[in-house]
């Protein structure tokens, strides 16, 4: 009797799944064309890390390369330019992290106390632009402003000081990659927090006015409790992709400054790979990257958890 | 949330449905119509202010401050795009005096262009840049389209495959991968490397799918039940409604076509083959000339304007296109999704 209550109970479960695919059939074929790019720019590549633990060679097939286990991790780890590039991405997301990231913060704040909407709107319209220009622009647009011969330099010289060279210096390297990402994003990023600001009750403000508070017990009261939970988000995923600090911002910018000082993990990855052949040691420096940079946001998380914040995803209910 | 009743602008806010960036209004003073002579002047310029009965008026050295920290982003926004602008249509004498810069140019003229566009060189590569930038817009939200219309109702496999999305937006795999993978499908040296693996973006979809989402299931049952097939509902009730987010979707996309250096320096050998961004860092950033011969012409213009006027050309397009995207901002279809 039970077996075939069982079979009763399996036609069923086999029907209803015919059923739903009668259903579902042109829903389904709809995901094919986007199936197969993620298959195939994706999920495939995403396997080929593969390599990083095998000696590939252009003539072997990935099935045919020899596993050499971690070798090619150790090798890394051993490679002078791989620990100069690492030691830089770390250096340069250091200084995006206190640099760049609570520009867009202030920013939305200015924006946010514009009292005219008009004067906003044309504010906002212009700190957005740059978003959208390539990266290949915006060094290009810096390179006439601030180059050796661009106007600023132009203009120095004109009152007789000499050249500085704010595009090729090691030293100011890291502060000019910070000029040009806040010239680039600082307005863009600013989007999620006047959101953030936006849906805070203006009623609380209205009230902590009438009893007394002033600007600064409001901002600290009540605008920074409001904003708190986006710009821990947005702190975990920056520390994410902390290590993806930008490739085509530094490969643009090699010639000028040098190699050493330009040096970062995917740039790395890019020279030891594609230009040096060595293909399954790049892939292992990209695959170190995004391991490290996995586990980053794992742990922001868990900590944002143990702070009392939502995080990315919500923690234990409380 | 409360409505109020802005009486200048004599229109009904709801404080839910306001796009982010602008809050609901706030009850004007009951003073405006004792306004000084200065502060209308000011307002015909600036528009009313919004400032609320509770609030006190900033202070001035405060306001001041505000004021010169906004005009001066905007203008190291502004500033470096008209110096290009001017310095392409500027004359080779203005360029010598000035020392390479022109601010306004005196002399305007469009020699610059008139060799830029007749150089073979350049002139291929923005045939390359509108090639893959139609196109790829195209297939992408064919692509972008499809899956989040079948991945805005519950169905089978939807979550496996929403999440297999999600996960794109966290992880990369790797320039090497990708190299290698673009590699064995033959697409080096080929124009389609620079499309395909950009057809599908996880975040452009999740915009695209809370706006399908958003539509009521009213309107889509109703055509079920009528014998509407998923193809013909997404085609006569779908899209039809759905114009604002494909336009901004598809804005989306055509920027990233346009901006694409990163493809084309990894996938592309045959400088025939370069996009406008190729074309910009070899002339521009690294500095080559372009020789008579590339140019195709015997070279008239100053070479400073010639730059210029490739960094106006790869420019241009966005600046032309930004109206239309930034239009959308304010509707609040991207902070919508990103919200949601």
């Amino acid at each position: 009797m039970t077996s075939s209550s069982e079979a009763t109970a399996r036609r069923r479960r086999r029907n209803s799944l015919r059923s739903r695919l009668r259903r579902d059939w042109q829903m389904l074929v709809l995901m094919i064309p986007g199936g197969l790019a993620l298959l195939l720019f994706f999920y495939i590549p995403i396997l080929g890390n593969v390599i990083a633990f095998q000696d590939y060679q252009p003539y072997y097939t990935i099935a045919e390369a020899p596993f050499v286990g971690f070798e090619k991790f150790v090798e890394l780890f051993e490679d002078p330019r791989f620990l100069l590039a690492l030691r830089n991405t770390l250096v340069y997301a250091a200084f995006q992290l206190v640099l760049f990231f609570p520009l867009p913060i202030l920013l939305a704040l200015v924006v946010d106390s514009m009292m005219s909407l008009r004067l906003r709107r044309a504010f906002q319209s212009i700190v957005y632009l740059p978003h959208f220009l390539s990266w290949v622009l915006v060094i290009a647009l810096f390179q006439q402003m601030l180059g050796g011969a661009g106007l600023i330099n132009q203009f120095l010289g004109r009152a007789g000081i000499d050249p500085v060279p704010f595009m090729t210096s090691a030293d100011t390297f890291p502060l000019l990659i910070v000029a040009e990402i806040a010239w680039k994003d600082a307005g863009w990023g600013m989007i999620i927090f006047l959101a953030a600001l936006a849906a805070i009750d203006q009623s609380l403000y209205e009230s902590a006015a009438v009893d007394g508070a002033g600007r600064v017990r409001r901002a600290w009261h009540i605008t920074l409790p409001g904003m708190r939970p986006v710009i821990v988000l947005l702190l975990i995923l920056n520390l994410g992709s902390i290590l993806t600090v930008g490739f085509e911002q530094f490969i643009l910018q090699r010639d000028a400054v040098g190699a050493d000082t330009a040096e970062v993990l995917d740039t790395y990855a890019y020279y030891t790979g594609v230009i040096g052949g060595d293909w399954s040691m790049g892939a292992a420096a990209g695959l170190a990257k995004g391991v490290v940079g996995t586990i980053l946001i794992l742990v922001a998380n868990k900590v944002a958890h143990m702070l009392g914040e939502d995080g990315i995803y919500r923690g234990r209910p409380q | 949330m409360s409505t109020s009743t802005d009486p200048r602008h004599g229109a009904v806010r709801s404080g839910a449905a306001e796009p982010p960036g602008e809050r609901p209004a706030r009850p004007s003073a009951a003073t405006s119509r004792r306004q000084s002579l200065h502060r209308r002047l000011w307002g015909t310029v600036a528009g009313h202010s919004e400032r609320p009965a509770w609030m006190e008026a900033p202070s001035r050295p405060l306001a001041i401050a505000k004021g010169i920290v906004i005009v001066t982003i905007s203008l190291a926004v502004l500033v470096p795009m008209l110096v290009v602008v001017s310095t392409s249509f500027a004359s080779g004498e203005q360029i010598r005096e000035a020392g390479g810069y022109v601010l306004f140019p005196t002399d305007p003229s469009l020699e610059a262009y008139r060799t830029i566009f007749a150089s073979p060189l350049v002139f291929r590569a923005l045939g390359v840049s509108v090639f893959i930038t139609v196109v790829g817009t195209l297939l992408a939200l064919f692509v972008t389209i499809c899956m989040a219309y079948a991945l805005s109702r519950p169905v089978l496999g939807g979550k496996v495959m929403l999440m297999a999305i999600i996960l794109t937006l966290f992880f990369t795999p790797g320039l090497i991968p990708m190299f290698l993978m673009v590699k064995q499908l033959g697409l080096l040296d080929s124009v389609w490397s620079l499309i395909l693996p950009g057809v599908f973006a996880g975040f452009n979809f999740i915009v695209m799918r809370s706006f399908f989402m958003g539509i009521p299931t009213e309107l889509t049952e109703a055509a079920r039940i009528d014998g509407a097939s998923d193809f013909r509902i997404l085609r006569s009730i779908v899209l039809p409604l759905s114009k604002a987010v494909i336009a901004v979707v598809g804005l989306f996309y055509a920027v990233g076509f346009w901006n694409s250096f990163f493809n084309a320096m990894l996938y592309i050998n045959d400088q025939s083959l370069w996009p406008i961004q190729m074309i910009l860092r070899s002339y521009v950033i690294q500095g080559t000339s372009l020789t008579a011969d590339q140019l195709g012409v015997q070279q008239s213009a100053p070479p400073q304007s010639i730059k210029m006027a490739v960094v106006v050309v790869a420019l241009a397009p966005i600046v032309a296109i930004y109206p239309f995207l930034q239009k959308y901002f304010s509707k609040g279809v991207i902070t919508g999704a990103i919200k949601g």
